[in-house]
């Protein structure tokens, strides 16, 4: 057997997904993933690192206490709700997030990859972009750098627009206050977070222009102004 | 950290069809091997890449990304890349990942050298 057989989700045709208390569960259940080659947009390589200098953890260490408090870490504003078998192949999570001035955008993830030291994300039909997100930890002469690796395109031709603006930023925030938060969990305060972003593919995808119809964000909504229905037919249940 | 144990060889099959043997360890540590073999199976008139991977022992999320980047490049120099050799174990990956809509998947390097070439 391959060594790695136990770190590989098995396929999925489509997405099951559990509801979680507090959780909005929308845009997931059903879905199928897709990866960068799905995607509509500019194919991006981003890569956000920092430097655990000084903190004794070994990269090891670093990624079994990233994958037991992942959604400790996320910026303020923006929830996670790990799988409830945690960080492992196969499990889903759900996303919701939230964007300047509409509801909450319910998504997910689907974990594809997770050994002792990394972790990989895939994205739901929808989702802001198409593509894996990899966490991983490594030794750097002496020092354990936690790192995350988006591969990514904007999904669909709005978040492409988006993804130009004020999304791409938020996305990239993300990470920053996620490497942040996690070196300052580890002790370190006010640590450096390095980025690296890199053009993989500049051309737009238009036979993909067509992943619009699975839009998170404007289904999210939809999903917002159906809640009086819900309520009304939960009562006269 | 594992160290990465990466073997590529560049095969030209013809003007047309070029062959790379991917053994051992594919992770974003192999980006170097793997673009090297790929600069010499690539010639002016290439116009596909098969990439065998019956040697293939491990391939973690980084060996993923690093065929999309390969796939990115093979596209703009508008070759066509397949794959041949996969256990089930690594076609379900590619399954799981999609990389099996744009790479063609073949069982043998003969049926991905015929597809090739046309036949």
């Amino acid at each position: 057997m391959k060594r790695d057989v136990e770190n590989w989700a098995k396929p999925v045709g489509k997405l099951q997904s559990t509801d979680v208390a507090g959780a909005i569960n929308a845009n997931v259940q059903g879905k199928r993933v897709s990866g960068a080659l799905q995607g509509f947009g500019r194919m991006y390589q981003k890569t956000f690192r920092v430097k655990l200098a000084g903190v004794p953890a070994t990269p090891r260490e670093v990624v079994r206490t990233w994958k037991d408090r992942y959604p400790e870490f996320w910026p303020k504003g923006n929830r996670f709700y790990a799988p409830t078998a945690g960080i492992a192949p196969g499990e889903v999570g759900l996303i919701n997030a939230s964007l300047p001035g509409t509801p909450t955008m319910a998504t997910g993830v689907l974990v594809v990859y997770a050994d002792d030291e990394s972790f990989t994300f895939m994205t739901p039909e929808g989702h802001p972009f198409a593509g894996w997100i990899t966490f991983s930890a490594y030794d750097d002469g002496g020092t354990t750098v936690a790192q995350v690796q988006e591969f990514i395109r904007a999904s669909d031709p709005l978040w492409e627009l988006g993804m130009a603006t004020f999304i791409g930023r938020k996305q990239n925030r993300i990470w920053i206050d996620t490497l942040s938060n996690m070196a300052a969990h580890f002790g370190l305060h006010g640590a450096e977070v390095e980025k690296e972003i890199v053009v993989v593919d500049r051309k737009r995808q238009w036979a993909h222009a067509k992943n619009v119809w699975h839009n998170a964000g404007v289904r999210s909504g939809l999903y917002a102004m159906g809640a009086p229905l819900r309520m009304i037919r939960r009562r006269s249940r | 950290m594992e160290q990465t144990k990466t073997d590529m060889d560049a095969r030209v099959l013809d003007e047309r069809v070029s062959a790379i043997d991917v053994r051992g360890d594919v992770t974003a540590a192999s980006e170097g091997a793997l673009m090297d073999a790929y600069n010499r199976a690539s010639g002016p008139r290439t116009g596909s890449v098969i990439l065998n991977f019956s040697g293939l022992d491990y391939m973690n999320s980084g060996g993923i990304g690093l065929l999309v980047t390969l796939l990115v490049r093979a596209k703009r120099q508008k070759q066509r890349l397949l794959a041949s050799g996969l256990n089930d174990h690594y076609r379900q990956i590619l399954e799981l990942t999609r990389l099996d809509e744009a790479i063609e998947i073949f069982p043998t390097e003969d049926e991905a050298v015929a597809a090739a070439r046309g036949r």
